[in-house]
């Protein structure tokens, strides 16, 4: 029973660390209606800046900080390649995402193993101060629901300010943006920079979790976030009072839980990427079938 | 006042479907004027407003406002002092936006969109004023998204947001043309309305010779990228729908239809 209580404890944990990769892609995806394919090489990569920075001794927060900057200038140039080169937004993500492989391994070296020697965000400083008599699993729960709502938080009002609200106005009509007497291709890059660091950082927090980076752990996690975006903001679509942002942390949850479960039925863990997809497809037709099939997504 | 001179546009430059719509373009819009244009299709009168937009590019010739040449600004920077209205009601607002965030959008037009709470609630009462210009009821009607409303609402909510700051131009393509006859009515109305109230020198396209003539202190008629008829003031509230329909007919016979 414990080990039950466990292991629905840390799929909760992992739900809300992947949150902040689905509100990057809520960003990317649904704000600015941009399938922005940077994230598979964005969450290594605040990944591998985390992992070198924590085995140098850095403090662990602030390996936070940098994933949070090296992320945006990921989205940045990705931005950069779309609206200032004029490539395919499409392409664009796909150049950066390429780059950053070879990048990745260049910061890390290799695949990265921390050890426990070295202290994460989960054990140390004031979570320390605060749990230092709870067990990991649950320290580690505490942590990334703080830092889950704390940023949904951030979000929910960057969004109300008036630059957040250029944001959603140049994904829903450009055309108005740019009779605002505003550059509609540098809202874009912002709304690219601000999801890519919020991708990079949920790597970040993913490789302080298990003391790990590895050169693919990028693969398939924009189909994650799309997923994410998709089932909260499908399910939860009739309650108009819950804030989108709520939708995806819950749709992350949801998520990794469906996963959780497949691997729980004995699903070998090679053909996780491709529940991942087939999980991603069913989540895709139902939504359209519900919206009348009139909408491809 | 805005001049627009030896306009040259070609369309698909160097390969066979190459056209020259304008070759050396001429026009002077003074300060103050309502002009009317109308025309043919392919005439000319679209690619004119998207011209002094800089929507598309000119191969020669300068757009001047105020004497100052654009020519070579971004269509966003030109936007700065020109509004605009177009045939799409789509197009004038954001449909997942509600009605008091597309409002303070337009309200911030030509400041800085910064960390600044983005929804103004002190200016709330002074939108719901403009709104009630319009008669339509849409001052009850600040939260609702506008892909809510219909066509001919999203259209009046366009306008109060292309004029709700100070603007030297205002634009309207064809902003009539996607609305049933009644709305349409009702929206024209509206416009000649608010372009008197903040005395706005506009250029408005239509296909309706109805409201060209009984709308707007001047009346161009287009044709094949040139002007065939420019009547102003006293010439223009002489002029009768039947005699532009006479010189449109005489076009069409010489275009063969």
């Amino acid at each position: 029973m414990n080990a039950m209580l466990e292991l629905c404890v840390s799929t909760l944990t992992q739900g809300f660390i992947y949150a902040l990769l689905s509100y990057g892609v809520y960003i990317t995806y649904k704000i600015l209606d941009f399938p922005d394919l940077t994230v598979d090489g964005s969450f290594p990569l605040g990944a591998a800046i985390t992992g070198v920075l924590l085995v140098q001794g850095v403090n662990p927060f602030l390996t936070l900080l940098a994933a949070l900057l090296i992320g945006a200038v990921a989205g940045f140039v990705t931005g950069f390649i779309h609206v200032k080169l004029g490539v395919r937004d499409l392409l664009a993500g796909i150049i950066t995402m390429t780059a950053l492989f070879s990048i990745n391994l260049q910061i890390a070296g290799s695949n990265l193993a921390i050890e426990r020697s070295i202290d994460t965000i989960f054990t140390s400083g004031p979570v320390m101060l605060l749990m230092g008599n709870a067990s990991l699993i649950y320290r580690k729960f505490v942590v990334a629901l703080v830092i889950a709502v704390g940023v949904k938080l951030i979000l929910d009002w960057y969004l109300k300010t008036k630059s957040g609200l250029l944001l959603r106005a140049v994904g829903d009509n450009a055309t108005l943006v740019t009779t605002l007497a505003k550059d509609k291709g540098n809202v874009k890059l912002l709304g690219l920079v601000i999801a890519n660091a919020l991708v990079a950082l949920s790597g970040a927090i993913v490789c302080q979790e298990q003391r790990a980076f590895s050169s693919t752990m990028g693969t398939g996690q924009v189909v994650f976030g799309l997923a994410a975006v998709i089932i909260g903001t499908t399910l939860f679509r009739k309650m108009s009072f819950m804030k989108a942002t709520t939708a995806v942390l819950i749709g992350s949850v949801f998520y990794k839980a469906c996963i959780q479960v497949a691997i729980s039925l004995g699903l070998p863990a090679n053909l996780l990427k491709l529940a991942t997809a087939v999980l991603f497809l069913v989540i895709l037709v139902l939504g359209n079938k519900q919206k009348g099939g009139e909408e491809h997504a | 006042m805005l001049e627009l001179k030896h306009i040259r546009k070609v369309y698909n430059p160097g390969t066979v479907t190459e056209m020259c719509l304008f070759d050396d373009f001429n026009l002077t819009v003074k300060d103050g004027e309502f002009v009317s244009i109308v025309g043919s299709n392919g005439s000319g009168k679209t690619s004119m407003l998207n011209i002094i937009c800089g929507s598309i590019p000119i191969e020669g010739g300068q757009v001047l406002i105020g004497g100052k040449d654009i020519s070579k600004m971004k269509d966003y920077q030109r936007y700065r002092t020109i509004g605009r209205v177009y045939q799409n009601p789509s197009m004038g607002t954001c449909p997942n936006l509600t009605m008091l965030e597309n409002m303070s959008l337009a309200d911030n037009k030509g400041k800085y969109f910064g960390l600044g709470f983005g929804v103004n609630k002190a200016r709330e009462n002074y939108y719901k004023e403009q709104l009630s210009i319009l008669g339509l009821g849409l001052e009850d009607k600040m939260h609702v998204k506008l892909g809510a409303l219909s066509g001919g609402q999203r259209q009046a909510a366009s306008l109060i947001m292309s004029t709700l700051t100070p603007i030297e131009f205002l634009i309207l393509d064809e902003h009539t043309a996607a609305l049933d006859p009644k709305t349409a009515e009702i929206i024209m109305e509206l416009t000649h309305k608010v372009v008197a109230e903040k005395n706005l020198t506009a250029m408005m396209v239509t296909h309706n010779l109805r409201y060209a003539v009984d709308y707007g202190t001047r009346l161009i008629m287009m044709d094949k990228g040139g002007i065939v008829m420019d009547k102003a003031d006293q010439e223009k509230t002489e002029t009768k729908i039947e005699d532009i329909l006479d010189v449109f007919t005489s076009i069409s016979i010489e275009c063969g239809n």
